[in-house]
């Protein structure tokens, strides 16, 4: 058996991603990778291996994949129902996918991007440095059923593992701060735009989502004549229309339109996760207090590890339940479950 | 006198050291140069630099450093020259891409001449004998926005998109030319078609250009179009290149 993850069928969407590709901001192509970059930290500290190891970015559905040996997998961002060989399976946790078995995963419950990891990451070559496709540039493609893909050597072995569910599948509340253009909207339409309320337009992808709202449009002082300049992923741009586009990870490197602010990086997974229609409002932050939520930001995925326990199984869901030793070694009469910790 | 220079915070993904408000000659050759010096700095917390057309970008992660102590490190290497007189990096290259101007491969020729006042013998003359200077790179990988040509060249944008215009497209507006890296929709006018590809992924360099370099798009006829074409598995579509001293 060949350590491969077939694809017999997927969505239309389903791309190997990674954390992109730094270095190349002059030449014009931006960073890309995953658009929700702590579901790859999630699904490195479920498998214990290295969140630059490469995974499968599935919007808004995933697909039917199978084990070419036995492996190991996690599953992270958008929840979505997912079932091996016809038994469902816990999402936001690991589990083993033994050689031959089918993995189906189907439609998101909430979210857009959810992510299929295997244990020593998706082992494609590296193109200009690394995995992930960048399908606004050109780089790699989609795939499609009749891909296998090569997995790496897996150093782990545990499985049956999961993290704590996140919210930010759902919209919400995006922090935002000041960008090279702020100052050209003046107090009074910058103050509306953290008062109102948007809607993620289902018009978004991986370049830029676009957010809707009722009302009047946004509109920067001398607004048609800025000079085109360089744009960073979380910028917030308005375009001739008033609408405010959050460029995402595969943006442009330069734009002429201005920024009215630009999102904190460890906000911008729930602007990418927010489906079509979610409610989400913008926040001013100063650049000191941006610096703070991304420090403590930073701190939760550095310890994302220690949030891991063991997955509860439902009885019910066991097929083979009888088939487990269910008594040795879970009760000590000796130890005194209540006595305090030293 | 040079208008001052101004530092600004990219959010929390770097600095932006602008040159000038407008585009203007001087103002880019201070961002290309200054980018120069930034790198030959070899400072420890910057990631990577990028130049637009009149702005140099530092990439520094301002959440684990203080934007203070890179902010002062930028102004005392400004304070070191004056940037707008400053000569471009050494190392240049000059390209001659040839180029089939007008027919049915770039019908915007005759269009973009009336624009600039011009006959469209007048313009192919004007388009084919220009040298100018990558000012920039951007919108996709490798895309060159050059210029800048002569001030009559200063035509506006068109209102409605060109649907498509294929990779290797040579389009013309403000006083500038770009050679498209892949078949997208313009507003630009499409005056020049040219077998060069700005962006060759599989290659060791997949970049070929970049800011600071020189291009001259010669006027070669149809057929021999046709054949550069039919000959060139290179991606340079016949273009000749020389180092700039």
């Amino acid at each position: 058996m060949s350590r491969t993850l077939e694809i017999l069928s997927c969505g239309p969407a389903v791309t190997v991603q990674d954390m992109g590709r730094p270095g190349y901001l002059a030449q014009g192509l931006t960073r890309g990778g995953a658009a929700d970059t702590l579901a790859l930290h999630e699904g490195a500290a479920l498998l214990g291996q290295p969140e630059q190891y490469a995974a499968l970015e599935m919007v808004g559905m995933g697909g039917t994949f199978r084990a070419g040996a036995d492996l190991r997998i996690a599953l992270t961002g958008a929840p979505m129902t997912a079932m091996i060989d016809d038994a469902p399976v816990a999402w936001n946790a690991s589990h083993p996918l033994p050689a031959g078995a089918t993995l189906k995963i189907g439609g998101a419950r909430s979210g857009t991007y959810g992510y299929l990891h295997v244990g020593g990451g998706i082992d494609t070559p590296e193109m200009m440095g690394a995995r992930g496709a960048h399908l606004s540039a050109g780089l790699g493609a989609a795939l499609t059923g009749g891909d296998a893909l090569p997995i790496g050597p897996d150093n782990g072995s545990s499985t049956g593992m999961t993290l704590p569910a996140d919210d930010r599948f759902v919209g919400g509340r995006i922090r935002i701060t000041a960008s090279m253009q702020t100052k050209h909207f003046d107090t009074e339409t910058r103050e509306r735009f953290g008062t109102t309320s948007f809607r993620r337009d289902a018009r978004g992808n991986r370049m830029g989502v676009r957010m809707d709202h009722d009302g009047a449009p946004f509109v920067a002082e001398g607004q048609l004549t800025i000079l085109s300049d360089v744009i960073v992923p979380g910028d917030i741009q308005i375009a001739g229309d008033g609408a405010p586009f959050v460029l995402m990870c595969e943006c442009q490197t330069t734009g002429g339109y201005p920024r009215i602010g630009t999102v904190l990086p460890c906000d911008m997974a729930r602007v990418a996760q927010a489906p079509a229609g979610a409610a989400l409002s913008f926040e001013f932050v100063s650049l000191d207090e941006a610096r703070t939520l991304e420090q403590r930001a930073n701190a939760a995925r550095a310890a994302l590890g220690s949030n891991i326990t063991a997955l509860l199984r439902d009885p019910h869901s066991i097929r083979d339940l009888l088939s487990y030793q269910l008594i040795s070694g879970v009760i000590s009469a000796a130890n005194n479950p209540f006595a305090p910790e030293e | 006198m040079a208008e001052p220079v101004q530092i600004r915070a990219v959010g929390l993904a770097g600095l932006l050291v602008q040159f000038a408000d407008t585009m203007s000659e001087p103002a880019n050759r201070a961002a290309i140069a200054f980018r120069a010096a930034v790198e030959a700095e070899d400072w420890p917390e910057v990631r990577e630099t990028s130049t637009s057309l009149v702005s140099t970008f530092i990439s520094v992660d301002l959440v684990t450093t203080a934007p203070e102590g890179i902010t002062e490190k930028l102004n005392a290497l400004l304070a070191t020259q004056d940037w707008h007189s400053a000569p471009l990096p050494a190392g240049r290259t000059l390209w001659e891409i040839p180029t089939l101007y007008g027919t049915d491969a770039a019908p915007q020729l005759e269009e973009a001449a009336q624009a600039a006042g011009v006959s469209p013998e007048t313009a192919i003359a004007e388009l084919s004998s220009a040298r100018v200077r990558v000012l920039t790179i951007g919108f996709a990988p490798g895309q060159p926005y050059t210029g800048e040509l002569p001030p009559h060249w200063d035509i506006p944008r068109q209102q409605a998109l060109t649907k498509s215009v294929p990779a290797g497209a040579l389009v013309v507006a403000i006083r500038q030319l770009i050679i498209f890296t892949n078949a997208s929709p313009t507003g630009w006018r499409h005056v020049g078609q040219t077998a060069f590809r700005t962006f060759r992924p599989k290659d060791d360099h997949p970049i070929a250009l970049a800011p600071g370099d020189e291009l001259r798009f010669a006027s070669v006829t149809a057929a021999e179009y046709a054949r550069i074409v039919e000959r060139d598995t290179s991606g340079n579509g016949g273009a000749q290149r020389q180092v700039l001293a």
